[in-house]
């Protein structure tokens, strides 16, 4: 047993509580060493991503282009505006709303749209609607690199997300680089810790046996390391979504993903 | 309405075995999970699933809770005729939801 | 400020404190439903099938070796028949003899399937064997089965 003067025991609980110069600056992955969950998964759960039919997925694909379609009452439909898609889209997200100057994320933009546009309600988060919209949506940047811009006004919520990402906390004191830059690639139990990249999401998730958001899976790491998870949403959890964008620069989007 | 997938082929030889996938969307509910509060969340899955091709019934299926939410089927059938096949799921409580697709066979 | 339980002169490990940190919530959160015995599966498939003896061989059940996740692990059985009128499988039964229940699934077949082979995906409570029945139109049942390990998810989470 290492015996610790008060005063040291003390001096150390506080270091190891704020996070060090060392971590918030620390180094992002090179771009050469970005790997997507997928390589992390076993050839069967791999397989099931790659069949277009086998990927549960796509059922919340195809129901996002009926709704594309749609009216909603006299609500115009997506189409009505965007009717040659949104190819390339996603993968520019999040990004800030020239008009509110905020932080969007797809679920976001896609809400703002149903207030602004079509006098619809927003809906909330992990709604089959939603989740159908942003699976559409997303899965017509399938296979185009993750492209955000940090810069402008943008550059603030980066650094925000960032420092969410270097910083610990829960009960299990990890902070998401600790995992995810540190210990990729080595056992969690009968798991092998992936870089945790969102360029898969909406995915569908075999450990929720449903598709679900980014949101949900930050909020589900949270819990993971025994932290209180923010609410769906939080804008903090905005910002962090930008710097995991940010991070996977380059590497190819993914809806639907299959993921644990 | 569930959200369906279907894969049937557009044409087929007569007397050739082709395969068959279908997908739909529903959580399988086991019956077995709990809630945030502990409690338990009732069973709710689709319990029967058949496949009628040609006025007859070529593939069935009794699902248990076992079956993995968003029950994914591949099986096979002999193209006999052109016609509809129809795909159709049934819940323990008697819902129904059903699709159908085209086969030509020469 | 996160919460830092862990006293400095504590000589745990990070991973020996995640191990029982985690464990010991997944036995907490864990509803804990009985579990079926390879009892169950002899039940379940007396019956459907009587006292009729079963023989191992003509089926071919395939599971991967590690299964990602329990919840969906990829499934198919393929039944060696010439699938004919005089000589076809008219069904197969499905059997984990570690799930809550017993049975998993029954599949139907008959002459005009071509091929008694079906693939699904099925939820499994644990590392097993997996076990299938067939039985043919005149009446014989043949067996196979196919071992699976079932992992459990890195993170749990309530």
């Amino acid at each position: 047993m290492i015996r610790l003067s008060p005063a040291l025991a003390v001096a150390a609980l506080i270091a190891a509580c704020s996070p060090s110069p060392a971590q918030t600056a620390g180094t992002d992955l090179a771009a050469a060493d970005l790997r997507s969950g997928y390589t992390f998964l076993t050839a069967e759960t791999q397989a099931m991503q790659d069949d277009s039919f086998a990927n549960p997925g796509y059922l919340w694909v195809d129901r996002g282009a009926v709704l594309f379609e749609s009216r909603a009452g006299d609500a115009p439909s997506c189409a009505s505006c965007h009717g040659e898609g949104l190819t390339g889209i996603a993968a520019s997200y999040p990004a800030i709303d020239e008009t509110s100057g905020d932080l969007l994320n797809l679920e976001g933009r896609i809400n703002q749209c149903r207030i602004r546009h079509q006098n619809l309600s927003a809906l909330d988060y992990e709604n089959d609607d939603l989740l159908a919209l942003t699976a559409f949506i997303a899965n017509q940047s399938a296979g185009m690199p993750v492209s955000v811009s940090i810069d402008g006004a943008a550059t603030a919520h980066y650094r925000n997300g960032r420092d969410y990402f270097f910083t610990r906390r829960g009960q299990f004191n990890l902070s998401c680089h600790q995992c995810h830059d540190e210990n990729t690639g080595k056992r969690l139990r009968g798991d092998t810790i992936s870089q945790g990249h969102g360029n898969g999401f909406p995915a569908y998730r075999l450990e929720w046996q449903t598709l679900g958001s980014l949101q949900r899976r930050i909020r589900d790491c949270d819990a993971g390391v025994r932290a209180e998870p923010n609410a769906f949403g939080d804008p903090t959890y905005i910002d962090l979504e930008l710097y995991l964008s940010s991070r996977a620069s380059g590497l190819d989007m993914e809806s639907p993903a299959v993921r644990r | 309405m569930a959200s369906i997938r279907l894969s049937v082929p557009k044409t087929a030889m007569k007397g050739e075995i082709i395969e068959l996938k279908a997908l739909i969307q529903h959580p399988m509910e086991s019956g077995y999970r709990r809630g945030s509060r502990g409690e338990q969340i009732p069973r709710n899955i689709i319990t029967r699933f058949e496949c009628v091709y040609d006025d007859e019934v070529v593939f069935s299926a009794d699902f248990h809770p076992a079956i993995a939410a968003d029950p994914f089927l591949t099986f096979y059938t002999r193209a006999v005729r052109s016609g509809t096949l129809a795909f159709r799921w049934t819940d323990q409580h008697g819902e129904m939801w059903s699709d159908t697709a085209s086969l030509t066979v020469t | 400020m996160p919460d830092h339980s862990a006293q400095p002169e504590k000589t745990f490990s990070r991973r020996a404190l995640i191990r029982l940190g985690a464990g010991s919530v997944l036995i907490a959160a864990t509803p804990l439903p009985a579990f079926a015995t390879p009892d169950d599966v002899k039940a379940a498939q007396q019956e459907l099938f009587g006292s009729r003896v079963i023989r191992e061989g003509r089926v071919t059940l395939k599971l991967p070796a590690i299964a990602e996740n329990g919840y969906s692990v990829p499934f198919s059985v393929d039944i060696d028949s010439p699938m004919t009128e005089e000589d076809h499988v008219r069904q197969i039964a499905i059997f984990s003899p570690r799930n809550p229940i017993a049975n998993v699934a029954r599949f139907q077949f008959g002459p005009r399937a071509g091929r008694a082979a079906v693939a699904t995906r099925i939820r499994l409570g644990g590392t097993q064997a997996v076990q299938a029945v067939a039985e043919m139109n005149d009446g014989s049942l043949w067996s196979g089965s196919a071992q699976t390990v079932v992992t459990l998810a890195a993170c749990v989470v309530l």
